[in-house]
Formats: C-alpha cells, sequence, structure tokens
C-alpha cells in the first residue's frame, strides 16, 4: 500500500489525531484535571483549525474512493471554524455540575461525528458514503441525550434514532436499486453505467426520490423534517447549534456532489424537479412553521429548514456559481446561526429562559447581547450591508442562471419568502429593543469564552459582508472543481 | 515639508470629530472647544507646510519644463469594478487644492476660535450642544478637505455629499427652532436634487472614459486623456444625444450638481435660508468653502469645460444673471445676515462667470499666453472673497450677538459702541466693493479684464453689478454703524465682543488688506504655466470710478437720517416689493413642488402605494398567518406521524416526478 496518499488528506488525520489526544486525556488524566479538559481541547482544536487552513497536495486516494480537492479542503475549514465556535460556546456549559461527569464524551463525540462528515464530503464511493453518513448521524443521538435529567432530551433523543434509522433504510434501499443497474458502487462508474440505460426506468425514479430522502432527512428539508423542531427543542443549546450549522452545511455539500456527480447525466431532469418541488416546501413550510413558535430554540429550528431551502438553490443550479454561492451560503449561515445560539445558550445557561416573550427588554439590560442577537436576526434574514444579504443575492443570482423560466418562478417565491421571513426575525428584534418588561432578564455576566465566540460570529458577519474577495475565492476554488460538473 | 503630510491634513479634523463627538459630552464644554481649537491650529500649520512647500518647492516632480504639475500623493484602489473601472481614494495636490487647503483651514480655524465666543452667553456660559458643534464643525472640515484633494470624480462626489450632510447638521443646530429644521431640510433637498444631475453626469462620463480619475499614473484619466486623441473620451464627444454630445450633457449635469452647492439662479433659494444656523456656520459654510465647492468642481473640471463652447455659454448666461439677480436683492433686505447671503451669491457667480469666460478663444492666447486668464481671476477671487466674507459675516455675528437681532432697524449708530468691529466691517466692505488696495480690488478687477475679453457687454454688465456690490454693502454698513443715534433696547450696552470674537476679526481684516498682493497670476493657473498680467488701468480705473459712485451714493441715501430711501421706495414700490420678496422665487417653488408636484404626481403614486403595493403584502401576510395556522396540526409530535409523513412524502416524490417527466 502506498502510504503516500495519507498526505493527501491532512485535515482527516489531523482531526483523528485531535480526537486521540482528547480521548488520552479523558482516560488517563487525573480527576482534578478533567476541569480543564473543555478549554485544552478547544485550544487543541484552534491549533487543528488554524493548521487545517494550508493548502496541502490533492487529488484521489485509495483507489479512486475518497477525493481531496480545493472545494472539499474549503468545506472541511469553514466546518472547522463552526466547530470552533460550537466549543468556545459549550466550554462554560461543559463544566457545570450535571454535565461535567461526561464532557469528555461531548467533545469526543463531536469529533467523531465531524469525521464522519469529512468522509461524507470527499467520498467517492458509496460504502464510505455510508460510513460517513453513519458515523455522523448516530453519536447525534447521544449527544442530543445529554442532558440526562430532562425529559425532553431523551424524547428528543428517541425521535432521532428512529428517524435516523428509518432514513438510513431508505437511503441504502435506493442504493442498493442503483447498484443493481450500474453494478458499481464508486459515483463515476455509476455516472458512466447510468449514461448507458437510455430508457428512463421506474426503479431509477424510486431509487434516486431514496436517496434524495436519504440525505435530506440530514438536511431537514420537507418532507423529511419532522424530527427538527422536537431534537433542537430538546438537545442542549451547544448540541443544537452544532447540528443546526455544522451538520446541515456538510450534507448539503454532500448532496451537492452526489446529484451532480452521480446523477449527473441525464437524470439531472428528474432530480431537479424533484429538488424544485422540495425547496418551494422546504422555504415555504419552515416560514409558516416559523412564524407561530415561542420557544427560541424551536423557532430557530424552523428558521434552518427554510434555510436549508435556500442552501438548496444552490444545489439546483447544479453549476460551479452555485457551488460558489452555496458554500458562502454556509460559511455566512454558520456565523449567523452560531451568533444567535451563541446568545440563546449563554442566557439559557443562566437563567434557563428561551421563550422569545423572556427576551423582551433585552436591550435595556444586556445591550450587547440584543445587539448580537439583532446582527444574526438581520443576518439570517438578508438586511444589507450584513452577510446574510450577500449570500441570499449570491445564491438567488446562481439559481437564476441557469436561466430557464421554472427557475425564475423558483427564484420568485424564494424571494416572497423572504418577506415573511423577514416577519419573524424582526419579531425577535421588536422584543428585545421595543417592548418593554419589568422583569426582563437581569444583567449576565458571560464567560469570556462565550463572549469570544459571539465576538468572532459577529465579526464573520460584518466582514465577510464587506469584503468582497471572499466571494472571489469562492468562485475560484469552485472553477477548480468544474470536472465535478463534466456530466452536467 | 514632504507633501505625505497632507494625510495628516486630512486626518486631524476626522479623528477630532469621532473624538469630540463620542467622548465629549464626557468632558467640560470649553473643554472641548479648546481642543477643537488647538487640534484645528495644527491642521491649519500642517496645510500651510504642505501648501507653500507645493507652491515654492522644486522637489517631488512638481515642476517639469517649468510648468507646475498635478501631483498624486497616493491614490489606493478603493472599489473594483472591473479592470479599468475602479474607484479609488487618495490624495492630489495641484495649485486649487493647494490654495483650496489654505482658505479652508483659515477660516475654519478662525471660526473655531471665534466660536468659543460666539457660542456663549453674555456670562460665558457654553450653549447647550457646544461639544456637538464642535465635533460637526470638524467634521465639515474633513468632508471640505476631502473634497479639494480628491483624486477622482466618486471621491469628489462622496465628499460633496459629506459637505452636505455636515451643513445640514449645522444649519439644524438649534434643531428646536422650527425656522432652523425648515432651513436644514430645504437646503438638504434642493442640494441633494442638484446631486442627482451631479451623479449622472459622472456616470455619462465615466461610461466613455472608463475610468473616474481626473490624472492616473498607469491610464490616463479624464483629464490625462485630453492630451490623447484616441482616446475613449473623443467618442463622448461624437456620440450625440438630442443635438448635444455626450460630453456636453455630462458637463452641463456636473455643473447643475455644482450650481446647487454654489446656489446659482435658480437653485439659490436655500442659502439664504441656511442663515438660521449659527452665524460662524455661516462664515465657514455658506460663505467662504462650502459653497465655492461648484465653483471649485467646475474648475477643476475646466480643461475639459474649454472644449465644450455651448455649456461655457450656459455657465456664463446663468453666472452673469445670478450675479445681478442677487445684487438686485441684496439692495433691499432688511435683516443683515440675508443681505450677506445675497451678496455671496452674487460674488459667486462672479466667480462661475469668470470661469465661463475664459473660454474665449483666438487672439486671447496671443495676449495672455493661454485662455486661462479667467480662471486663474475666479480662483484667486474665490481666495480672496473667502477671506474678506469670511471677516463680514464674523462681524456680523458679533454685532448680532451684541444687539441680539438680525434686523438693521435694531442696529444703527453702533460705530460709537463697537469701534473695533466697526473698523473690520469697514475694511470687509471696501475689499467686496473694491476699492485698492484692498484684496477684492486685484481679483475683480482680473476678473473684468477677462470679461471684457469675452465681449464687451459682459464686462459693462460685470461693472454695473460691481457698482451695485459696492451700494449694498455700503448701505448696510452705513444702517448698522450710522444712520442714527443707537436706542439701547437690551439689559446691557453693545460693547466689541471678547477678545476670541475679536481676534478673528483682526487676522481676517489683515490678511483683506493684504491678500491682493498673493501672486495668483504666478502659482494659480490651469495648466501650471505661470501667467505674465499686468494692471489694465482703464478697465480697473472705471470699476473703481463706478465703486465709488455706489459708495457715494449709499453715504448719500444712509449715512444720516433721512426720508431719501423711503421716498425712492415708494417711487417704484412694485419694483422694491418684488425685490424684498426675493422676487418671489421661494413662492415659485411653493407652488411647484405642492401644487404641481404634490397633488398632480405625489398623490396618485401614493394611492397606487396604499391600494396595489400594499395590498400585496398585506395579502401576502394574511395568506400566510391562515395558512400557518391550518397546518399547525402536521407538527403531531408522535413519531409514527412523521415516518408516515417521511415514507408518503419519499413515494409521492417519485410518483409526481415520474408524471411529469415521463408524460
Amino acid at each position: 500500500m502506498d502510504y503516500s496518499q495519507f498526505l493527501m488528506m491532512p485535515q482527516e488525520i489531523g482531526l483523528l489525531i485531535v480526537f486521540l489526544l482528547v480521548f488520552i486525556y479523558d482516560t488517563f488524566m487525573p480527576a482534578r484535571a478533567q476541569r480543564f479538559l473543555p478549554i485544552f481541547t478547544t485550544i487543541l482544536f484552534a491549533i487543528y483549525t488554524a493548521f487545517s487552513f494550508i493548502p496541502c497536495q490533492m487529488g484521489e486516494l485509495f483507489g479512486g474512493m475518497m477525493e481531496t480537492n480545493p472545494a472539499t479542503w474549503v468545506m472541511k475549514c469553514i466546518l472547522n471554524i463552526g466547530v470552533f465556535i460550537v466549543f468556545l460556546q459549550a466550554i462554560k456549559w461543559t463544566n457545570e455540575d450535571f454535565v461535567s461527569v461526561r464532557r469528555g464524551e461531548f467533545y469526543e463525540l463531536i469529533l467523531l461525528t465531524l469525521f464522519g462528515m469529512f468522509l461524507m464530503i470527499s467520498s467517492r464511493h458509496f460504502l464510505l458514503f455510508v460510513i460517513g453518513l453513519e458515523t455522523a448521524s448516530l453519536p447525534i443521538a447521544a449527544l442530543t441525550a445529554f442532558e440526562k435529567r430532562h425529559y425532553e432530551s431523551h424524547e428528543a433523543a428517541a425521535k432521532y434514532i428512529f428517524t435516523a434509522i428509518f432514513s438510513s433504510a431508505i437511503f441504502m434501499l435506493g442504493i442498493s436499486f442503483v447498484y443493481g443497474m450500474s453494478g458499481s458502487l464508486y459515483f463515476n462508474d455509476i455516472a458512466n453505467a447510468l449514461s448507458l440505460i437510455s430508457s428512463k426506468s421506474i426503479l431509477l425514479f424510486v431509487a434516486v426520490a431514496f436517496v434524495i430522502a436519504g440525505v435530506g432527512f440530514k438536511l431537514s428539508l420537507v418532507p423529511f423534517h419532522q424530527w427538527t423542531a422536537d431534537v433542537y427543542q430538546g438537545a442542549p443549546t451547544a448540541v443544537t447549534s452544532y447540528l443546526s450549522v455544522i451538520s446541515k452545511g456538510a450534507a448539503a455539500f454532500a448532496f451537492l456532489i452526489i446529484l451532480v456527480q452521480v446523477f449527473g447525466s441525464a437524470y439531472h431532469q428528474v432530480w431537479e424537479w424533484m429538488l424544485y418541488a422540495i425547496i418551494i416546501l422546504t422555504i415555504t413550510i419552515g416560514n409558516l412553521f416559523a412564524i407561530r413558535q415561542h420557544n427560541l430554540k424551536r423557532f430557530l429550528a424552523f428558521s434552518s429548514i427554510s434555510q436549508a431551502g435556500y442552501i438548496m438553490l444552490g444545489v439546483i443550479a447544479a453549476s460551479t456559481v452555485g457551488m460558489a454561492s452555496m458554500i458562502y451560503y454556509i460559511l455566512v449561515y454558520i456565523f449567523s446561526n452560531l451568533a444567535a445560539f451563541g446568545v440563546i445558550a449563554a442566557i439559557e445557561r443562566q437563567t434557563g429562559k428561551v421563550t422569545m416573550d423572556d427576551y423582551n427588554g433585552l436591550f435595556k439590560t444586556n445591550p450587547w447581547m440584543a445587539f448580537t442577537m439583532m446582527l444574526a436576526m438581520f443576518s439570517l434574514g438578508g438586511i444589507p450591508p450584513f452577510a446574510g444579504f450577500f449570500s441570499k443575492f449570491f445564491i438567488f443570482v446562481g439559481a437564476a442562471s441557469t436561466g430557464s423560466v421554472a427557475i425564475y418562478v423558483l427564484v420568485f417565491i424564494a424571494l416572497v419568502n423572504t418577506i415573511i421571513s423577514l416577519y419573524y426575525y424582526l419579531l425577535v428584534v421588536k422584543a428585545m429593543f421595543i417592548r418593554q418588561d419589568e422583569c426582563a432578564i437581569p444583567y449576565i455576566d458571560s464567560h469570556w469564552t462565550e463572549e469570544l465566540g459571539m465576538t468572532i460570529s459577529v465579526m464573520g458577519i460584518i466582514a465577510v459582508g464587506i469584503a468582497s474577495n471572499v466571494y472571489t475565492f469562492m468562485s475560484q476554488i469552485s472553477d477548480s472543481v468544474i470536472h465535478i460538473f463534466h456530466l452536467i | 515639508m514632504p507633501l505625505s503630510y497632507t494625510i495628516a491634513v486630512i486626518a486631524i479634523p476626522l479623528i477630532m470629530f469621532l473624538f469630540l463627538g463620542l467622548s465629549g459630552v464626557k468632558m467640560g464644554k470649553k473643554t472641548t472647544g479648546i481642543i477643537g481649537v488647538i487640534a484645528m491650529l495644527i491642521t491649519t500649520i500642517l496645510a500651510y507646510g504642505v501648501a507653500l512647500t507645493y507652491f515654492f518647492g522644486s522637489s517631488e516632480g512638481q515642476i517639469v519644463d517649468g510648468v507646475r504639475k498635478a501631483v498624486t500623493v497616493f491614490n489606493p484602489d478603493w472599489l473594483t469594478f472591473s479592470d479599468t473601472l475602479v474607484v479609488r481614494m487618495g490624495i492630489m495636490l495641484d495649485p486649487i487644492a493647494a490654495m483650496m487647503l489654505i482658505v479652508i483651514t483659515t477660516v475654519s480655524l478662525m471660526v473655531h476660535l471665534y466660536s468659543l465666543g460666539y457660542m456663549c452667553d453674555h456670562h460665558g456660559n457654553a450653549e447647550k450642544g457646544f461639544q456637538r458643534y464642535y465635533a460637526f464643525l470638524a467634521l465639515f472640515t474633513f468632508s471640505m478637505l476631502g473634497l479639494v484633494v480628491a483624486t477622482n470624480l466618486f471621491q469628489i462626489f462622496i465628499f460633496f455629499e459629506m459637505v452636505g450632510v455636515s451643513s445640514y447638521l449645522l444649519i439644524g443646530f438649534y434643531y428646536t427652532t422650527p425656522a432652523a429644521n425648515h432651513a436644514n431640510k430645504k437646503a438638504f433637498i434642493v442640494t441633494r436634487l442638484a446631486d442627482l444631475f451631479f451623479l449622472i453626469g459622472i456616470l455619462i462620463l465615466s461610461f466613455y472614459t472608463q475610468t473616474f480619475d481626473f490624472f492616473s499614473n498607469n491610464v490616463n484619466g479624464i483629464i490625462g486623456m485630453l492630451d490623447d486623441p484616441q482616446a475613449s473620451l473623443a467618442q463622448a464627444g461624437t456620440t450625440t444625444f438630442m443635438g448635444c454630445s455626450a460630453m456636453a450633457w455630462a458637463l452641463t449635469f456636473i455643473f447643475i450638481g455644482g450650481a446647487g452647492k454654489s446656489a446659482m439662479y435658480p437653485l439659490h433659494i436655500w442659502l439664504p435660508d441656511a442663515m438660521e444656523g449659527p452665524t460662524p456656520v455661516s462664515a465657514l459654510i455658506h460663505a467662504a468653502t462650502m459653497v465655492v465647492a461648484g465653483v471649485f468642481l467646475v474648475a477643476r473640471l475646466f480643461p475639459m469645460y474649454v472644449l465644450v463652447q455651448g455649456t461655457m455659454d450656459i455657465i456664463c448666461v446663468v453666472g452673469a444673471f445670478t450675479a445681478f439677480y442677487a445684487a438686485a436683492i441684496a439692495c433691499v433686505q432688511s435683516d443683515i445676515k440675508r443681505a450677506l447671503a445675497f451678496s455671496t451669491i452674487s460674488q459667486i457667480a462672479f466667480m462661475m462667470t469668470s470661469l465661463a469666460v475664459s473660454s474665449a478663444d483666438g487672439q486671447l492666447i496671443e495676449i495672455h499666453g493661454g485662455y486661462g486668464l479667467g480662471f486663474m481671476a475666479s480662483m484667486f477671487h474665490l481666495f480672496t472673497h473667502a477671506m474678506f466674507k469670511a471677516l463680514l459675516f464674523l462681524c456680523a455675528g458679533a454685532i448680532i450677538h451684541a444687539v441680539h437681532s438680525n434686523e438693521n432697524d435694531k442696529m444703527h449708530g453702533l460705530h460709537k459702541y463697537m469701534p473695533i468691529t466697526s473698523i473690520a466691517f469697514l475694511i470687509g466692505c471696501l475689499a467686496i466693493a473694491g476699492i485698492p488696495p484692498f484684496a477684492g480690488f486685484w481679483s475683480k478687477d482680473e476678473i473684468l479684464v477677462a470679461a471684457y475679453e469675452k465681449g464687451i457687454g459682459w464686462g459693462i454688465w460685470m461693472t454695473m453689478v460691481a457698482g451695485m456690490t459696492a451700494f449694498y454693502m455700503f448701505r448696510i454698513y452705513f444702517l448698522i454703524f450710522h444712520w442714527k443715534k443707537h436706542e439701547v433696547h437690551t439689559e446691557h450696552e453693545p460693547a466689541d465682543q471678547p477678545w476670541t470674537m475679536t481676534l478673528p476679526l483682526i487676522i481676517l481684516a489683515a490678511i483683506s488688506i493684504v491678500a491682493g498682493f498673493v501672486p495668483a497670476a504666478k502659482l494659480v493657473t490651469w495648466d501650471g504655466t505661470p501667467l505674465h498680467t499686468q494692471l489694465n488701468w482703464t478697465i480697473a480705473g472705471t470699476s473703481v470710478l463706478i465703486a465709488c459712485i455706489g459708495i457715494g451714493l449709499a453715504y448719500k441715501m444712509y449715512y444720516k437720517e433721512n426720508d431719501l430711501p423711503e421716498r425712492m421706495a415708494n417711487s417704484c414700490r412694485g419694483l422694491w416689493t418684488a425685490a424684498y420678496k426675493r422676487f418671489y422665487m421661494d413662492e415659485l417653488y411653493q407652488f411647484i413642488t405642492h401644487k404641481v408636484i404634490f397633488q398632480g404626481i405625489c398623490k396618485p403614486i401614493a394611492k397606487f402605494d396604499r391600494a396595489i403595493i400594499d395590498g400585496f403584502f398585506n395579502m401576502l401576510a394574511e395568506v400566510t398567518n391562515r395558512t400557518s395556522f391550518g397546518i399547525r396540526k402536521m407538527q403531531s409530535g408522535s413519531i409514527q406521524g412523521y415516518v408516515y409523513f417521511y415514507l408518503i412524502g419519499v413515494l409521492l416524490l417519485a410518483v409526481i416526478t415520474m408524471a411529469c417527466v415521463l408524460l
């Protein structure tokens, strides 16, 4: 075996090393040193994140089962930044009484799922993909059940594991159909074999639908979304923020690769129509439910469903422009959502309050938190000049550049939904700034790590919007992986 | 002093704005003022250093073949639209920019110092908002300095807007009085309307030239392009729209933008109202610096304007008419600041006309070594006018501060009480009237020479207006300081003001006496080549004579109380009232905006907006709300339901797509 190919996957190797170090620390260090595990992990991860930005040799590994290229590299870097912020925001929480005995598990499981996501992003073979998918899915259930003393946490975990298993089954079934028709599990071989099948067999429609459903579950696309609200609400906030951004971002990227590379040839039209319906449903239903929510975590769950619909606009474009806008969108979305979750987590940790009414008059007592939350809401709603506006703009441009009338209609519907979403994002802002409350949340003395996490997110929201070369960089990256799109 | 110090000249006021604006309230009022003055003093010293280095130094490549070139100190890219279309932000020094640095910092320093006294009541207590006032003064100074050193049209536009904003903030400084609110809105809206044309002009010009820069090192800037016949600018000269070349359209639009800021007829209506601001602000913004931004703009693009005779004719006519029109109104105003405002409009029109007449071609080039005489005269007049008009306004401020009124009839006979102010005002009047050896004489004489060379008619017209200038200025002077004995109607007698207010008067009066001897013809020319001018005694003599007649007339009518003015007014009552009411221009604007635009255009649009646009969004909200309520049962919370939903979803997806694709 040629070991030099491991050099082409330094991000994965680095992540494994971090994981092993954390594991060793957790297992062998004395009890009084355990208190420093969170900070140790975070610093270690920060170092790893910094090193992961170094470009390396890229190419195919393991006989074509895996591929690293500039796009996967940049995607993994973005995920690393997100996980770093999640870790920052979780430090204080993992040292609390009820959680502290299991804090090592929290970090280990998150690192493991991240590794699974890296596999999903880079795999070019369905076997590896499924391993990645499962590695990224199953530990989440354990993470969701992390708050042992909370009844909702258990319920959420049960719901998650059942739906996850069900969707995995559907996904495997879909893959087995594909294997039956093409005789291979390599993405490229499947694509070549499928392009030779002239007639559009019914089996293939079912197979494509099943594969979309399997990945759509992770992305919480409608109609595979119903676990989302319960899990987001029940899970600890640190896990929710991880689920809502990191897991979603990785799945969206993998989704694009599968659809374009495997079903890109003659079946482009097939999944295009499916995705078309899914996007409209996802954006609209996510919005419609978000309007009615009072619990902020549930509210952000539905908001993230609708955001996933916008991300899919980059997939339906099926072009380098779409890919660039999608990566850009995910980056911005990570910053915006993590800013919001940072505020929610800090407030929940100290007061236990998570409903919108609790936030009345927050601006008077905690101006900086209210300000951070406002920026996050503005960015999610797409108000210029914050990054969210540009990410929406680019993703609409990317989708519209395909030029078909149907897509124009889709973009219009998405635009109308943006208006609706503004309504509920601004409800939060209204509660914080305009509504008055005698017994508003008192001043929260947040930990410096939480503040650092929020600061990074806010800087991201502002800076990514202003610095136009971020998007330029994304499009250069996407142009360099044009070979993925050769079938479209 | 290295020219790169210009960055400090611009940065200090900006830092002062942020500093005073953010932390001013935490400091004492007087402390903020003193910090502001000291910072401005440093700025002024640096600006003088830079300007003098530019004018008299010879290093850093300013002088090439005996011609003083523009120096781009630095010019980094700011926004990149395409490879060629880049917006830059930088600093460029050329004769007019260097001159403006001196003008702005001098007047600004004087105003900063003067305001220390003016913005206090008679017991020496600073007014409410003192810190805010100094912060805004610093903001204005920054914007104006940024404007004059701009390297490209886009930067000029940005700073053009910023001076507009700071002018708005300062006019409305007394924001609790309705008059100030109306005035600042009016000023902002009128100048913004003009700036819209300016923007269109910029866009047309940059469309053809593919650049915003005036000069550039690697690619030709707008002006640098003129030397290159192959340049795309030539296309702008040949592409026509409605009978005029694109370049003519662009330049005319840009002139309209300048006309808005420089209060040319018919966009002058905001300037008299802008006098609602504190008087030092009027001196700085509405007499010396911001109002000449339009003149500066035309001067900046002068090498292009000379190529388009049609536009120059428009400017010429507008300028000459405005000069006369404003002078006529100034003759009858009773509010001292308004009279000075109209005088400002008239004088700026002099500068505009002077720029415009200098496009006359032909033998002039042989006589004066280039058609830049009018340009030079205009810039020279801009310089001297800034000094003596600031002086006049600051004197007016001192008087108003003493008697608590803007009206003539509350003043009268102040000479005995305020001798220093009286003499300073007299010097200002002599300067603006064009009596040698005061500053105005030299610059106005050059303007008249340029006008006579354009045509004898222009010359006679401008000489006549110069005579009117002398008349109305001395009318004001005599009415304030003489006429009859002063009736003290406040609790204290009027007197010369504290030294902080008197010192600027003395300094500016001294400058007004000597500024005419600045060798402007050698330094401030459009292409950097020194001009060789000499006094044309025929023209100079005539204009002095006319000015003396104007002064004599004013002396006869207003020195001692008599009924001559009343009888004169009665003999042509209609004309007098019309002029007093400023020829009903404000009423005309009211009619057009309220009756025609608001009623005729805005109302139907508002209806459409309410019924159709709002209706659509209301419908959206209603539908959303209802649907959201209707489908809430979908999220049942039971896991069996979730899985059913999932499965049905997958199958429907497959079936429907199949139907769509196969059928």
